[in-house]
């Protein structure tokens, strides 16, 4: 049925564009960052009630039923999901979009015939793969069903070559001769393409990944949108694809890497690969009771929560010593690195999902002046991100990324598992400074103890 | 819709993408990033054109599967991005319009009286 004329469509369409841009617009704030979601949720839900009311649509019940089947598949998920795994998801989520752009364009170059469209085709399909794979690698990585190191074989870069070039070919050939056949050869090399653009990236750098997969998916719906001549998808890819890109390399910047050095870095015999090298230097460790006595007589604590936090799910019982803590008069805040967890931002969710105020959770500019007025600086399960030698140590791998300055912290506390370097796989001199302690053990287990110490106090 | 007018919605809407974002701090990437891929689940209105002109049943097939990784993405999408931003709380409840913090001087004060 065709209930809306043209001019009623682009008006609905136009309305869902606006609630797009609300969407990301309030995530800008803690404070209207659900209900900007909410408003995204109602423009796509306007998006889809104007097709159903504006285009001739056959088998409608089948496409209903596919929608029933995939929110029945995806809601219970992202409902039950725990939030340590939530990076996995989003990749999960990312690809499955990549592969449905990927799909509608196979099935639209039947109808396309002109030349630009088949670009436009081709572009989907490619990227769309490209995305589809990458995330589904990406996936494999974070719930370790795969390793998480990189993967590099001799000859990868020359591989990754021949497919590229063979690529180009197809889809020139696709714009030519608009066979289906051949686009079906170019989905396949797009799929072999976004899995060795992921397989080298370390554990570390997957997050970032994510991101620009993200932006990719966007960019092909934009391209799907060019073919189906929708202008809402024009409008919803590019700004995903936009925000996409500023949000990718505002993460690589937090890490101090450039988003070419980590895709291609793993090539070059890359710096994340990490050492296993173990120090024979002199450090001082400590009992979780004198830890205790630390924080508990303490005026100001930061809490330095990292990756090794996220990776033992420790971080409910950071937040009940943060509060046990507090009770005692000690004022603490949570430092947050732009990388801390599994995900830029990751730690944010984790800290905020264990009940912590999100004005307690500081950001690294707004804290780095601070950690000169802070009594103790407790580390937990971070490393490089607090490495001093990002600052003065030129030619090290992790030379210029911005830091917290834990150093400057009267006494530096870190609870670590061992005295192994973290991702970059370089020592962190810090941690034989005086002013150290160090409290071995698993993060989750060690903040256990000092919680029931400090309790006890 | 002709040539230049969708190069020029796309070239305003890159703006529009950069200038959303540029200013989000950190706290907020995750989210961020998981509403952003919410938002290109929005193929699934291309996916629905394509399957209601599907005739072959292959085609319909493919179509449906388009349809069915679409909505995934969408719901899923904006489902996962709503139980984040659901646990972030802030200090008062109540006071939602500002978020203030006491001194710090006083905010220990009333907290040491109210552990006593």
């Amino acid at each position: 049925m065709t209930l809306l004329s043209p001019v009623w469509t682009a008006l609905l369409y136009l309305a869902a564009a606006v609630c797009f841009i609300l969407a990301l617009k309030g995530l800008n704030s803690p404070r209207t960052a659900r209900q900007g979601n909410l408003v995204g949720a109602f423009g796509a839900v306007i998006a889809v009630v104007a097709v159903f009311l504006s285009v001739h649509l056959d088998n409608i019940p089948w496409i209903v039923g596919s929608i029933a089947v995939g929110s029945a598949v995806a809601a219970p998920v992202a409902r039950r999901v725990k939030m340590t795994q939530m990076p996995q998801l989003v990749a999960l989520f990312n690809g499955v979009g990549g592969g449905a752009a990927a799909l509608v364009a196979l099935l639209e170059l039947a109808h396309s015939d002109d030349g630009w469209m088949r670009v436009a085709v081709v572009f989907t399909l490619l990227v769309g793969a490209v995305s589809f794979a990458g995330s589904a690698i990406t996936f494999a990585k974070l719930q370790e069903l795969m390793t998480t190191r990189p993967v590099v074989f001799p000859g990868l870069p020359v591989v990754m070559s021949l497919v590229l070039l063979a690529a180009v070919g197809t889809g020139a050939g696709v714009v030519v001769s608009g066979s289906q056949a051949l686009a079906v050869v170019l989905l396949l090399l797009g799929m072999v393409a976004g899995v060795l653009l992921v397989l080298p990236v370390g554990g570390a750098d997957v997050p970032i990944v994510i991101s620009l997969l993200n932006a990719f998916t966007g960019l092909a719906v934009a391209a799907s949108g060019l073919v189906l001549g929708n202008v809402l998808l024009v409008v919803a890819g590019t700004l995903v694809g936009a925000s996409g890109t500023i949000l990718t390399r505002a993460m690589a910047a937090a890490m101090g890497r450039s988003v070419a050095g980590i895709l291609f870095g793993a090539f070059r015999g890359g710096s994340t690969a990490g050492s296993t090298a173990v120090s024979e230097r002199p450090v001082r460790s400590s009992s979780a009771e004198d830890v205790a006595v630390l924080l508990g007589y303490a005026q100001r604590v930061i809490i330095v929560p990292g990756y090794g936090l996220a990776v033992a799910q420790g971080q409910h019982t950071a937040a009940e010593l943060a509060e046990a803590l507090e009770e005692r008069g000690v004022d603490v805040d949570f430092a947050i690195h732009p990388v801390a967890g599994r995900m830029p931002g990751h730690m944010n969710v984790l800290l905020a999902e264990a009940n912590v105020p999100y004005e307690s959770l500081k950001e690294m500019g707004e804290i780095n002046s601070e950690f000169k007025t802070a009594d103790v600086a407790l580390v937990v399960g971070a490393n490089d991100v607090v490495n001093p030698a990002a600052k003065t140590t030129a030619g090290s791998p992790i030379y210029g990324m911005p830091i917290l300055e834990v150093s400057q912290a009267r006494q530096v506390v870190f609870l670590k598992r061992s005295m192994r370097p973290g991702f970059a796989g370089i020592e962190n001199d810090l941690m034989y400074e005086p002013q150290t302690t160090l409290l071995f053990g698993d993060a989750k287990d060690s903040l256990a103890k000092v919680l029931a110490a400090v309790k006890g106090l | 819709m002709d040539g230049v007018s969708l190069l020029t919605i796309t070239v305003l809407a890159v703006f529009v993408g950069f200038e959303v974002v540029s200013k989000v701090s950190s706290t907020l990437h995750t989210p961020l990033m998981s509403g952003a891929n919410a938002i290109h689940g929005i193929i699934l209105v291309g996916a629905i054109i394509v399957a209601g002109q599907a005739h072959e049943p292959l085609v319909l097939a493919v179509a449906l599967l388009a349809v069915v990784l679409a909505t995934a993405n969408l719901v899923g999408g904006f489902v996962v991005t709503d139980r984040m931003l659901e646990m972030f709380r802030g200090r008062k409840p109540a006071a939602s319009g500002k978020a203030q913090k006491p001194a710090p001087g006083v905010d220990k004060a009333t907290q040491k009286e109210e552990a006593r």
